[in-house]
């Protein structure tokens, strides 16, 4: 099973140190693990980071894994305007270092994704039309079309309403749970984090301030000195916790 | 934690839809390529001697059995013309996809980024002043000032964009300060050269296909026929690139290379064509935009429809200019600019028709 651990990893832009000695557990295949952290905290850099696409001090430790290019990376949304088809621009994600022919097991794995997220009814749209939470949920479908064994998503839910919030959580718990994927996701909806993850790895100011069990680590002090709001973490009725903010300290 | 199974091997519409967009864009490539054949033929008979087509297709297919008069004529003086037009307006329209795919920018060709001036700035240099910038190949001269100087200028917006913190807005601007430059320059030397020279490279810039021979030919031809598949190679990450950077690379396209070595790669294409017939503007502009409209952007169907469309307007366009007025061949830049010109403006004003 494929497992990542992050040992001291540095980034910086320029002059300006945007991570520092970021360290965390071993993560393991089939966990669902969130990362956290105020704007600017250094969550979409530390996915540049773990990806290669920034250098800097620290060592990434990726092992078990069975593919040449085992992690898969779904970017912050930014509008497109390409004249391709959703089915198309799934289809070339998964086509990435293959041949030109397509094959169709290729094609059945596209509809298979599309299908998965729930979005076979967009297939034939263009994607420069497609509203901001359509957007998304073909981004997401363009990073698990490429069956990847870690899979880092950088807030997927951020333009979805409330529906697809839940449903794309529950598809990337599932994915997590019965195919065995290490999933990284950048989140703000700490109720989300808290009601589908497993771990957390809280940033602050390019550092970590804390990780671990996501309801373990999620208490009122950290949201006061990450946050700064004053907050209560109460079960519901049901159970299930919720945070409830009263103020901004 | 929430757990729900959905099952991953539902099946689902879609394959039809896409072969059925994939038949229909191979039928586009197959009547384009029939459309260019067709005007190949109509360009070879028309001219001072006018032919029918049935004699054009005999004299092609069996040159043995026509007159020797019409064998010169179409396979020694017409036929580097024709070729000429389809080689040439394919690797301009394909140095025009590429520019726009990689610089995310639909203005970008090798008319707007410089490529075409600092051509002209070359072959005014060795047709105003005798300027040599090779002296070995002392008869192409002037295709090779032009190619030099084309290639400079390339490589200086390659170097200017490898610096740090330069976007691809930056290289579209720089292209453009590019063609100012050249234009000034340009503007000094007719100032200075003789009223001979003068004309000489107005007639240059203008852009003719008259200029064309065999050898010419070869070169231009080999030159796409080495390029071509270096830019298939990369048709799936290329296709990315239209989607943006940060998207590319979670697919795990490396923008930076692919945008280096394409924009290496179209600039010999565009600094060959224009080296040896001159400034052709808008084919570059022009021919992508429609192949876009036709095949979409899936390099698959865009790189072969941007050249075939090149190569297809570049040979309606040298029938135009031979057709417009009787007896007298009109540059093809300028047929190819008055054509081009209302669709650019098109194109700027219709926004909303267009993918960007």
């Amino acid at each position: 099973m494929v497992s990542l651990r992050l040992e001291k990893l540095s980034a910086a832009y320029g002059q300006t140190t945007i991570l520092e000695n970021v360290s965390t557990d071993t993560l393991m295949g089939g966990q669902l693990v969130a990362l956290l952290g105020p704007n600017a905290a250094g969550k979409s850099t530390l996915f540049r980071r773990i990806l290669g696409h920034l250098k800097g001090a620290g060592t990434v430790h990726l092992e078990g894994h069975s593919k040449d290019r085992p992690i898969c990376h779904m970017p912050q949304d930014t509008g497109v305007s390409a004249a391709l088809s959703v089915y198309e621009a799934v289809l070339l994600s998964r086509m990435q270092g293959r041949s030109l022919r397509v094959a169709d097991e290729d094609l059945a794995q596209v509809e298979n994704t599309l299908q998965y997220i729930g979005i076979s009814a967009l297939a034939q749209r263009n994607i420069a039309d497609l509203s901001g939470g359509q957007r998304q949920l073909v981004s997401a479908a363009q990073a698990i079309v490429q069956e990847p064994e870690i899979l880092l998503l950088d807030e997927p839910t951020s333009a979805l309403d409330l529906h697809r919030q839940i449903d794309l959580l529950r598809i990337l718990r599932n994915l997590a749970d019965e195919h065995k994927i290490l999933i990284i996701l950048a989140m703000h909806d700490l109720g989300h984090a808290l009601r589908f993850t497993d771990q957390a790895i809280v940033l602050n100011k390019g550092t970590v301030a804390a990780a671990g069990l996501t309801n373990e680590i999620l208490k009122p002090q950290l949201l006061r000195d990450v946050y700064q709001v004053e907050a209560r973490i109460e079960p519901c009725q049901r159970g299930r916790l919720q945070i409830i903010i009263d103020d901004v300290a | 934690m929430e757990t729900e199974v959905r099952p991953l091997d539902a099946k689902v519409e879609g394959r039809g839809f896409y072969r059925a967009l994939v038949l229909r864009r191979q039928i586009i490539l197959a009547l384009l390529t029939a459309a260019l054949c067709l005007s190949v033929c109509v360009d070879l008979a028309i001219g001072p001697a006018r032919y029918s087509l049935g004699e054009v297709v005999t004299a092609l297919v069996s040159p043995s059995i026509v007159s020797d008069q019409i064998r010169v004529i179409l396979w020694d003086i017409r036929m580097p013309v024709a070729l000429m037009a389809i080689v040439v307006g394919a690797s301009l329209s394909v140095a025009g996809a590429q520019m726009q795919t990689i610089l995310s920018n639909p203005l970008a060709s090798p008319f707007t980024l410089g490529i075409s001036a600092g051509a002209s700035f070359g072959a005014a240099l060795a047709l105003a002043f005798g300027i040599v910038l090779f002296p070995p190949a002392i008869d192409y001269v002037i295709p090779i000032n032009a190619f030099v100087m084309a290639m400079l200028t390339s490589f200086l917006i390659h170097a200017l964009s490898m610096r740090r913190g330069v976007t691809i807005e930056t290289i579209v601007l720089l292209g453009i300060a590019m063609v100012f430059i050249f234009n000034s320059l340009m503007a000094l030397i007719q100032f200075f050269a003789s009223q001979q020279a003068v004309s000489a490279v107005v007639f240059w810039t203008m852009g003719s296909l008259t200029k064309a021979t065999w050898p010419k030919f070869w070169i231009t031809t080999t030159v796409l026929i080495v390029v071509l598949p270096l830019l298939t190679r990369h048709g799936w990450a290329l296709t990315a690139m239209r989607l943006g950077d940060a998207k590319a690379q979670s697919m795990g396209v490396n923008p930076k290379r692919i945008r280096l070595e394409v924009l290496v790669l179209v600039s010999l294409l565009a600094a060959i064509a224009v080296a040896f017939v001159g400034t052709i503007g808008f084919i570059g502009l022009v021919g992508p935009h429609i192949a876009r409209l036709l095949v979409g952007e899936d390099q698959r169907f865009f790189l072969p429809g941007a050249a075939i469309c090149g190569a297809l307007i570049l040979s309606v366009g040298s029938v135009l200019s031979k057709i417009i007025i009787p007896g007298t061949i009109i540059p093809i830049g300028i047929v190819t600019s008055l054509v081009g010109i209302p669709f650019f403006l098109y194109l700027i004003l219709n926004r909303r028709s267009q993918p960007w």
